[in-house]
């Protein structure tokens, strides 16, 4: 169990390593990527059987007792997180094979992994600083995949994203310091009973200065500028692994501190004013849009709401509901992206203007885009639905109508934006200057999408497992005990 | 000595705020250069006292604290290469507009000018 709580981040970082030497060969790296993908994946599925039988897990790096080491904890939480992700993870990167865009870049496998490696510590970490250092790494990767071509509008788009982040980042490591000087420690069990002995005020700025910086990451409600902007111009296997993951790790990460350092005893008012800000405005701007992939993009800070809005709620309920909309949200989200870049790749455009008619020439493309389009809006039966009623639900109960209501009316909105698309690209005339051949899209390409858009399905299906295992998360969540308890002996 | 760190750490944060809101890329990453040596700074200075040793020798009472040390580290080496590629980037975007100024948003242009359009037509 403890190996298996190190080898889903340690893999992909030596397995980078070697796949950096070996760039010449282009079908090596492709082996080793897919082959440590895999593995991380099956680690994680150790992991996360493991916590089920067993309660919260955790590992003293090189043996130094807790509070002074790096620590790795896992609970039901982490779990789930790091098996979706590697699915994710792994499903991209057939695409990313399927269209060649490891072909054009070399470095693409390495700093691939090393994303990987960095999502996987995020989870897993059990300090503040590490946690940082997780950020890091992934960000990194993400810094040389978002420029990957070096094209004028990357170079733009990526920039914005580089400052952003790295403004976030000098915040945390502000944040870190302070948390230092007020308790003396980082490790994230140990400040659960520290920060109790912290004057009530210093308590909040330390809270509130991390919420502004996972917030960043997370791009929620006013932090969220720099998302729309820069996802898009990516590759789009690239796009679609950093929608589905790399804002929910900033969501996992105040999840995360929100409810083991700074648990509210009731609703907290600013996370659900946040939450229905993110929603409303995020939908907002993705009506504005004409091309798919910025269209999807704003609503990944629209669908962050909902996320936050969980959580918000700070009931088992509420949390369990953010839970299961993370997991819908993660194979949804980079499912819509994969089949926006087959669109872009084989009719040469993601302008919705210049599309049209798809449905007669990619029947299976169309089907494969209105699968998740539905879900995402959250039309029965599909997964999207069901996380929303969750989350519904536990709004009611926690008689926080208003917020549920804009959540509601934002479901409404989404359905309009997603018809937008369909209407544009798959219904309509085909555009009069539109190109006579259009490229079928590669096996693999297709055949990663429908795995994923099948996993959204399955979601829907076995919807009662899934949410008592996302119950079960979030009453770890809720009762702290057990956490400090693996972490601390 | 203490106070000094602090006063340091508070101009570091200013001149970083102010050069990061410029439209010119060198001055934003000569300001988040800045912003990331104040945090650095505001790390190290969380350790204790300035000028006592970490672990080596003496009273354990008079050690500065290593683990501040260790971690400042990290976070320098971090923030050393992440300018490093960010310098990278400039030169780039230097090479491919002749410009130094961060661009607008195309799409974001457009859809202004069709907010403007409308206006106009009412």
């Amino acid at each position: 169990m403890s190996v298996a709580l190190f080898l889903p981040m340690v893999l992909p970082v030596l397995a980078a390593g070697v796949s950096m030497v070996t760039a010449r060969w282009v079908t090596v790296q492709r082996v080793l990527g897919v082959a440590v993908v895999s593995g991380s994946l099956a680690a994680s599925v150790v992991v996360l059987v493991g916590v089920d039988r067993d309660g919260p897990q955790s590992v003293q790096a090189g043996n130094w007792p807790a509070p002074f080491g790096i620590t790795l904890v896992a609970d039901l939480f982490t779990g789930i997180m790091l098996v979706v992700s590697m699915v994710m993870l792994l499903a991209v990167l057939v695409y990313a094979i399927g269209q060649n865009t490891d072909r054009d870049s070399r470095v693409f496998h390495p700093v691939y992994l090393l994303l990987a490696a960095g999502v996987a510590l995020s989870f897993l970490t059990g300090d503040l600083f590490n946690l940082f250092v997780a950020f890091e790494v992934l960000l990194i990767a993400s810094y040389v995949l978002i420029t990957l071509g070096g094209t004028r509008e990357q170079v733009r788009s990526g920039m914005t994203y580089i400052v952003i982040n790295l403004v976030a980042s000098t915040l945390f490591v502000t944040a870190v310091a302070i948390v230092y000087a007020a308790t003396g420690t980082v490790n994230m069990a140990d400040l659960v009973t520290k920060l109790d002995t912290v004057p009530g005020g210093l308590s909040t700025a330390i809270g509130l200065l991390l919420l502004v910086v996972f917030g960043v990451k997370a791009a929620i409600f006013p932090l969220f500028f720099w998302l729309p902007d820069s996802y898009p111009t990516a590759p789009s296997p690239i796009t679609a692994i950093f929608a589905g993951l790399l804002t929910k790790v900033g969501v996992y990460a105040i999840i995360r501190s929100q409810t083991l350092l700074f648990p509210s005893k009731g609703p907290d008012a600013l996370l659900l004013t946040i939450a229905g800000l993110t929603m409303f405005v995020g939908v907002l701007g993705a009506i504005a849009q004409n091309d798919i992939k910025r269209i999807l993009s704003f609503h990944i800070v629209s669908q962050i709401g909902y996320m936050i809005l969980g959580l918000g709620l700070f009931t088992i309920a509420g949390l369990a509901g953010a839970i299961l909309y993370i997991v819908h949200h993660i194979i949804v989200k980079t499912s819509l992206f994969l089949v926006g870049g087959m669109v872009e790749h084989t009719e040469g455009t993601g302008l919705l203007d210049r599309l049209g008619g798809m449905t007669r020439r990619a029947p299976l493309l169309a089907v494969l885009f209105l699968i998740p389009a539905l879900s995402l809006a959250g039309v029965p039966p599909f997964s999207g639905f069901v996380a929303k009623l969750s989350l519904a639900q536990a709004g009611f109960a926690a008689d926080r109508y208003a917020v549920v209501a804009v959540s509601l009316l934002v479901g409404l909105l989404t359905l309009f934006s997603m018809t937008k698309i369909w209407a544009g690209a798959f219904w309509g005339p085909p555009p009069e200057d539109a190109a006579p051949t259009a490229k079928r899209a590669p096996a693999l390409m297709v055949g990663a999408t429908a795995t994923i858009v099948a996993l959204s399905l399955a979601v829907a299906l076995f919807a009662g497992p899934m949410f008592h295992l996302t119950e079960e998360a979030a009453r770890q969540l809720a009762d702290r005990t057990a956490y400090v308890q693996a972490v601390l002996g | 000595m203490i106070v000094v760190l602090a006063v340091t750490v508070g101009v570091l944060f200013s001149l970083g705020t102010y050069l990061v809101l410029q439209r010119n890329l060198t001055r934003i990453i000569i300001g988040l250069a800045l912003l990331s040596h104040g945090g650095n700074l505001l790390l190290l200075a969380v350790g204790g006292k300035a000028g006592d040793p970490p672990v080596v020798g003496g009273d354990p009472a008079d050690f500065s604290d290593p683990l501040p040390q260790a971690m400042v580290l990290t976070a320098i080496v971090i923030s050393f290469g992440v300018t490093v590629f960010l310098l990278a980037l400039a030169y780039r975007s230097w090479t491919l507009n002749r410009s130094d100024d961060v661009e607008d948003d195309v799409e974001d242009r457009r859809i202004a000018r069709l907010g403007i359009q409308e206006q106009e037509e009412q």
